[in-house]
């Protein structure tokens, strides 16, 4: 992180550091109830990962459009979906916010245009091209942002959507959070160009590289680049720079890189920098700190009541949502 | 009743359109070549021309993106018709359609049913070789989630799409590109077609033809020579082919106690056997025959006319085979 930006406000300061430590710490819950058995499936944790959610939904307006992928409870915690269904939603319970039907993998909210929870690399992109079409030819004013991971690049969608965003001038953000591994591929071990907000030029869209363990560089970004989109001026595709500090996924042991090298990246990890540069600034002591971890332990664990107290979809209702219920006009 | 007309099978589905434009400002037509060309197939000629190009969008050949850009914007609140030229290109879209389109209502929890209609046109008879002449539809039909329909007659080329954009799930229509210049009479009832409905297209005692889309009218010249010989065949055109409508299905082989499957896909793995299976399973003792099926041989679709007629279910195969199980009973 570069420093504190000038002028930030204690709460303020607090807010952001208050978003990231909800995520992290509802995620190491979320891996303890998976060695528990409570979590199934695949589980991706975004750990290290948490400035990018933060500081991306700090632009968002609720009638903007968000689409995710398979590692986005960060995602789905900052943009504002409650932390009881979150939980609920992974143990598969009826309570869950997508109906305990998707889990992990599938946060679906209407409530706050959340579309996935795509668990195909790039899937999401096309959807997000067409959400962006949609509110643009309906007259209103919403981006629609679209998260994937640098692995996406090497897909054919991401090409094509790229393409299709910009040719239509559709006010799509994409935000590529390159964590430098395609679950345990490295960057330079799969794509000719690295240098991935550079493959934008090809297609005239705007983009930048922006420190994504740094929730001030993220927010301030994704500010000018929400700016453009609404603005009509297209597409901006953001490679957000980080890391993730933890496995791809529960199944993952990690032969593919250096302990030194997790460890470096871990001393840069946001709420570390952002900790200690509040600190040093006076702008939050270690009591607020502990009253922060206290709010945030505590909204975890009401968050794991509620999920645990929820009830399971009966099995009467299996074929329930293969088709519309809502009646056609 | 007003006097039917006579058009072809193109201008219905083009009329189709452009009625659903006129009814409803959410619709918009997007696809390759379906603007400035006029469509791969002519079906859009004009409407570029009628309606804009904010409603009628010529797309890149990216068949994944601008499928998908229509499963998210149907998501957004429009109602889109996504054209993708065949069958055969929309293989470069299967991860949208079966990944997305068919998955979301349900891993949503029921919050973001899908209402896209996407069409292809399909299928063999015009000597465009194997990668043009497809008959996928049962790689669809496979999956839940979609409906997919295939309107063999005019009256169903022009009444399934307002059927099609009144449903809120993602609903894929095949048109056979064999129908296109067929002309027919278009009557009041393409203003009530359904898309759960099979029809029985002719009526007979002897012996069931279940079948769809171009294979059709295989089944109407087999018919006509059968009865030449005695045999009354009643013909099922399916129109939909996910849902199947056992109902109708099984009361008309309850009726003739025979069936024969007729299906342009291959034989392995195939729809004639999803429905000879269900035929067995609920009417196997109504049945005075082996169920049989004409399919498609199992090369791909070669290019000299009378190879290719060779591999296609033809009306002689259908005849044969017909033929063939009231002379086992004997």
């Amino acid at each position: 992180m570069s420093g504190l930006p000038p002028g930030l406000t204690r709460e303020r300061g607090l807010h952001l550091l208050r978003e990231m430590l909800r995520i992290r710490q509802f995620e190491d819950r979320c891996a303890e109830l998976y060695g528990a058995g409570h979590i199934r499936g695949f589980l991706h944790l975004c750990d290290g990962e948490e400035a990018i959610a933060v500081g991306v939904m700090q632009v968002l307006g609720p009638d903007d459009a968000v689409v995710s992928t398979y590692r986005e409870h960060g995602h789905a915690l900052a943009r504002g979906i409650a932390m009881g269904p979150l939980m609920a939603e992974l143990y598969g319970k009826r309570t869950g916010c997508s109906g305990g039907r998707g889990g992990s993998m599938h946060i679906f909210d209407a409530t706050t245009r959340f579309y996935g929870g795509n668990a195909i690399v790039g899937g999401g992109l096309p959807l997000a091209v067409g959400l962006a079409l949609a509110d643009k030819m309906r007259g209103r004013p919403n981006v629609a942002a679209c998260f994937f991971g640098e692995g996406a690049a090497a897909e054919g969608e991401f090409h094509e959507s790229m393409n299709l965003a910009a040719l239509w001038k559709l006010p799509v953000l994409f935000l590529c959070e390159n964590n430098l591994y395609a679950m345990g591929t490295a960057l330079a071990r799969s794509e000719s160009q690295t240098d991935i907000q550079a493959k934008a030029a090809a297609y005239g869209v705007r983009a930048a590289a922006v420190d994504g363990m740094d929730v001030f560089a993220v927010e301030s970004a994704v500010r000018d680049a929400a700016d453009h989109a609404r603005a009509g001026r297209g597409p901006v595709l953001l490679e957000l720079r980080t890391y993730r500090l933890r496995a791809h996924s529960m199944f993952d042991t990690q032969l593919y890189r250096d302990k030194a090298e997790v460890d470096e990246w871990r001393k840069r990890g946001p709420l570390t920098t952002l900790t200690t540069a509040l600190k040093a600034a006076g702008l939050m002591t270690e009591d607020d700190f502990q009253r922060l971890l206290r709010e945030s332990d505590a909204e975890v664990r009401a968050a794991v009541q509620f999920a645990t107290d929820a009830e399971w979809e009966p099995v009467e209702a299996l074929a329930r949502h293969v088709h519309a219920e809502e009646v056609a006009p | 009743m007003t006097d039917p007309i006579r058009i072809t099978y193109r201008e219905a589905v083009k009329q189709a359109i452009r009625e659903a434009l006129q009814a409803d400002p959410r619709v918009f037509l997007m696809g390759e070549d379906v603007g400035k060309y006029g469509g791969c197939f002519a079906v859009s000629k004009g409407l570029l021309d009628e309606f804009g190009e904010e409603r009628i969008r010529d797309t890149p050949l990216s068949e994944s993106a601008f499928v998908g850009a229509g499963i998210g914007a149907a998501l957004g609140g429009m109602r889109p018709i996504v054209e993708v030229m065949t069958v055969n290109f929309s293989l470069l879209a299967l991860d949208q359609i079966v990944n997305t389109a068919a998955t979301l209502c349900h891993m949503s929890g029921g919050q973001f049913p899908v209402p896209v209609v996407i069409r292809m046109a399909t299928g063999a008879g015009r000597q465009l070789a194997a990668q043009h002449s497809h008959s996928l539809e049962a790689w669809y039909a496979h999956v839940p989630g979609l409906r997919v329909i295939e309107p063999a007659t005019i009256d169903d080329a022009r009444g399934v799409l307002r059927a099609s954009l009144a449903c809120p799930d993602p609903v894929v229509i095949f048109e056979p590109i064999s129908l296109y210049n067929m002309e027919g009479e278009l009557t009041d009832a393409a203003t009530s077609v359904r898309l759960d409905g099979a029809r029985v297209h002719r009526p007979g005692h002897d012996v069931t033809l279940v079948t769809y889309g171009a294979s059709l009218w295989r089944c109407v010249a087999a018919a006509e020579t059968l009865a030449g010989e005695g045999i009354d065949a009643e013909i099922v055109d399916l129109r939909s082919l996910r849902p199947l409508d056992d109902a109708t299905i099984l009361a008309s082989v309850r009726k003739t106690r025979r069936a024969v499957i007729v299906d342009e896909g291959w034989r392995t793995g195939s729809l004639a056997a999803e429905i000879g299976l269900r035929i067995v399973e609920q009417g196997f003792y109504d049945l005075d025959a082996p169920i049989a099926r004409v399919c498609t041989e199992e090369v791909p679709i070669p290019y000299p006319k009378h190879l290719e007629d060779a591999a296609l279910p033809g009306p002689e195969r259908i005849v044969a085979t017909v033929r063939r199980l009231f002379s086992d009973a004997q």
